[in-house]
């Protein structure tokens, strides 16, 4: 009698037993079921009693407040916002000063905060005691009374607009901020900003030119100049043959305040230099210890080759250093983001100071706005954080890790 | 700030659920043996700590008139400091049993927040305040000007219809609390700092010279400031409503602080239905017979709450204005205890 082998078992279903029952098998995976089953069956009865009575209470509730007339003004607006618009518009008026404040905090923190982590390394001890200082300083002061202090201290002492530094009449610095001319557009710009696009593109062509020859034959090609020579000259040319890119709207003081120009508030400026220093000091410890997690043999191998220590740090140590770094890099940008909800102290309209707060107030929807804030601030997060994780993946690759 | 919001959110997303479907606020009161009233984070003349730490001021004697009818003692009073933006939630979410708290009655906020406006405790109207160095004599002057507002107020709005109607300009800087924004009109942010009336007058006092500011003669709103309670418990609507209306026609009646004992013995038919010698109108309240005399012996009568608290006995010295009896100038006017 043949002895027949077992049927293995269908390694579909082993995997997916695997998958969802873990080592408990399916008696675990029922269990998970009821759980997530419970959860869903609690959140239901939350929000089915919460509508219940809110409505036996008459609040109103639901969204369609959104699409009622706001009636109250915003100090700044990237996009065109008047007070007739709708809730919605308050909320991408918000939306992109949260932003703005997140990008503009963001690119000062990683810089400022990757020369003071370098800075606390360098073998010159006035420089390294200087970093040293500023970390400390920093990071141990609450970031809420670093904000009052940029905004009320420093810049409430600039003197008013009547008595604003200027700089040749077109630049003003006053407590209501900093006016600059405003660029107005003209028949020139598209070729002009075309040029610029070619003259970037053709810079980049050269860098990998330039390569290649050190690569292939060892020749070190100098492109700086002849890039340099594009970017500036290309415009040049279009400026002359298409005339002016644009024309300067100058700022002139009228009544109260100034007319004309552009303007950057005091209260982004306030809230941007709080977050950035505040956050770079954190930075600063972290690009520290990603840096002192590389072998210091790297650096003397560097060395050994003749590199400079510039170069060394460049080429050699902070690539290495980045995979240390990245995690909790992306921990302090999340920070720096949620951190910027402090605004409503100073009266910067971002989005939890003109939505979560002069809307809420004046609907009173508070289970609403606040859910869409909560969520809007988890999905920035999450998208920062997904970018961060692609980034740390390409590093990881390059390296072969 | 931010985290009260999201607290009270949270509280009345959950509590919603439980609690406030069973309304019987004067129980629950009476059982917890304290009031649990929302007044402003320090607002002088309407309620801010004194300087023992005690609460003082209109809105705050509003409080303890309600607990001295309820519990014959006006110190059985918890205050809860509310910024304007989470005021409404903490009252909805059940965290406070009535919010007396310088608020401005609109419709919308009767009809749309869940709550019911008890009656007028203070007629006031929003202006301006500006520095005298400005050397400007009307709010029409103001084209282009910077303005400091609280947030979650009635007054970002009509800051907004006033210059829209006037096609004038203005950049307006809304703060989160009062003091953050006063402090940004001290520092030279704001050229005019908006507000009502009353509390123009107040704030005024608390920047370094006081001399140097003045309040311009525009009144550009409506502004019928007074307590409110929740939606829902009409037996609680009427104790808030004729605590209020006692107050005034205490003052009406010449019932003072002072002489409310001997005014209890009188045999005028209409005060002793008041002091509930004759029938029981304070029982139909929910109250006790003589809750009149409990409640004007804790604060005195409403002429004698504003002269103390904003009116000529006070640092603000407003004058009585539309606030005085409807019989003596003003339109403070109470439907009769009968």
């Amino acid at each position: 009698m043949a002895i027949e082998a077992r049927e293995p078992p269908s390694q579909f279903v082993a995997k997916l037993r695997r998958a969802l029952g873990g080592r408990a098998g399916w008696s675990g995976f029922a269990l998970q079921i009821l759980f997530v089953a419970f959860l869903l069956w609690i959140g239901y009865e939350v929000v089915a009693n919460a509508r219940a009575n809110l409505a036996a209470q008459r609040v109103a509730s639901g969204f369609g407040f959104l699409n009622n007339t706001a009636g109250f003004g915003v100090s700044q607006t990237l996009i065109p916002y008047s007070e007739s618009d709708t809730y919605t518009r308050v909320f991408l008026v918000g939306l992109a000063n949260t932003l703005l404040v997140a990008v503009v905090g963001i690119f000062f923190a990683t810089i400022l905060g990757f020369l003071v982590g370098l800075g606390r390394l360098s073998p010159n001890w006035l420089l390294a005691k200087i970093a040293g200082g500023y970390v400390e300083l920093i990071r141990n002061l609450p970031l809420l009374f670093q904000i009052l202090f940029w905004y009320l201290a420093v810049l409430g002492s600039l003197p008013n607009p009547r008595q604003s530094v200027s700089v040749l009449d077109a630049v003003f610095l006053s407590n209501r901020g900093l006016v600059i001319p405003k660029p107005i557009p003209h028949d020139g710009l598209a070729a002009f900003a075309l040029a610029i696009v070619i003259a970037i593109i053709a810079a980049f062509a050269l860098r990998s030119y330039a390569r290649k020859a050190l690569f292939d034959s060892g020749r070190v090609v100098r492109v700086w100049p002849w890039a340099l020579g594009l970017i500036i000259g290309l415009p040049v040319i279009a400026m002359v043959i298409f005339g002016k890119p644009v024309t300067f709207e100058m700022p002139e003081l009228k009544g109260f305040n100034f007319a004309g120009g552009s303007r950057v508030v005091p209260e982004f400026v306030a809230l941007t230099l709080a977050l950035s220093t505040y956050t770079a000091a954190f930075i600063a410890e972290i690009v520290r210890a990603g840096i002192q997690s590389v072998h210091k043999g790297q650096m003397e191998a560097g060395a050994s080759l003749g590199l400079t220590r510039g170069s060394t740090l460049r080429l050699i140590v902070v690539p290495q250093a980045l995979r240390v770094i990245l995690p909790p890099l992306t921990n302090q940008y999340l920070n720096l983001t949620k951190n910027s909800s402090l605004a409503v102290a100073i009266g910067y309209p971002d989005l939890f100071s003109v939505f979560a707060g002069t809307t809420l107030s004046q609907t009173g929807q508070a289970i609403e706005i606040i859910a869409i804030t909560m969520g809007v601030y988890l999905l920035i997060s999450l998208i920062t954080s997904a970018i961060m994780s692609f980034y740390g993946w390409r590093i990881g690759r390059s390296m072969g890790a | 700030m931010k985290h009260t919001t999201l607290a009270l959110t949270v509280a009345l997303a959950t509590g919603l659920a439980a609690t406030a479907a069973s309304a019987q606020t004067l129980k629950t009161v009476k059982d917890r043996g304290m009031l649990s009233c929302g007044v402003s984070q320090g607002l002088p003349g309407f309620s801010s700590p004194d300087d023992k730490g005690a609460w003082a001021g209109l809105d705050v004697d509003v409080c303890r008139a309600i607990a001295a009818a309820v519990f014959n003692d006006p110190s059985k009073v918890k205050f809860v400091p509310l910024s304007a933006k989470d005021r409404f939630t903490a009252l909805q979410s059940g965290e406070i049993d009535v919010l007396s708290r310088n608020t401005t009655w609109t419709l919308s906020r009767d009809t749309s927040l869940g709550v019911n406006f008890t009656g007028v405790t203070y007629y006031d109207g929003q202006g301006f305040l500006v520095r005298k160095s400005l050397k400007v004599n009307s709010a029409l002057e103001l084209n282009s000007a910077s303005i400091c507002v609280q947030t979650g107020t009635t007054n970002e709005q009509n800051v907004a219809d006033y210059f829209k109607g006037n096609n004038m300009k203005y950049e307006v800087i809304a703060f989160g609390t009062a003091d953050e924004t006063v402090k940004a009109y001290e520092s030279g942010r704001c050229d005019v700092f908006t507000s009502d009336v009353s509390q123009l007058y107040a704030e005024r006092l608390k920047v370094a010279n006081p001399a140097d500011h003045a309040v311009l003669p525009e009144v550009i709103s409506k502004e019928p400031l007074g307590p409110l309670v929740r939606h829902g418990d009409d037996q609680w609507l009427d104790v808030v409503k004729w605590t209020l209306f006692a107050l005034v026609n205490a003052e009406e009646l010449g019932i003072t602080q002072k002489n409310v004992d001997e005014m209890a013995k009188s045999d005028k038919p209409e005060l002793k239905r008041v002091f509930g010698t004759d029938g029981n109108l304070g029982e139909t309240l929910g109250l006790t017979k003589d809750w009149v005399s409990r409640i004007v012996k804790a604060t005195g009568n409403y002429g004698e709450v504003f002269d103390r608290n904003v009116g000529p006995g006070s640092k603000l010295g407003i004058a009585r204005g539309l606030n005085q009896l409807w019989n003596k100038g003003g339109i403070q006017y109470a439907p009769p205890i009968r």
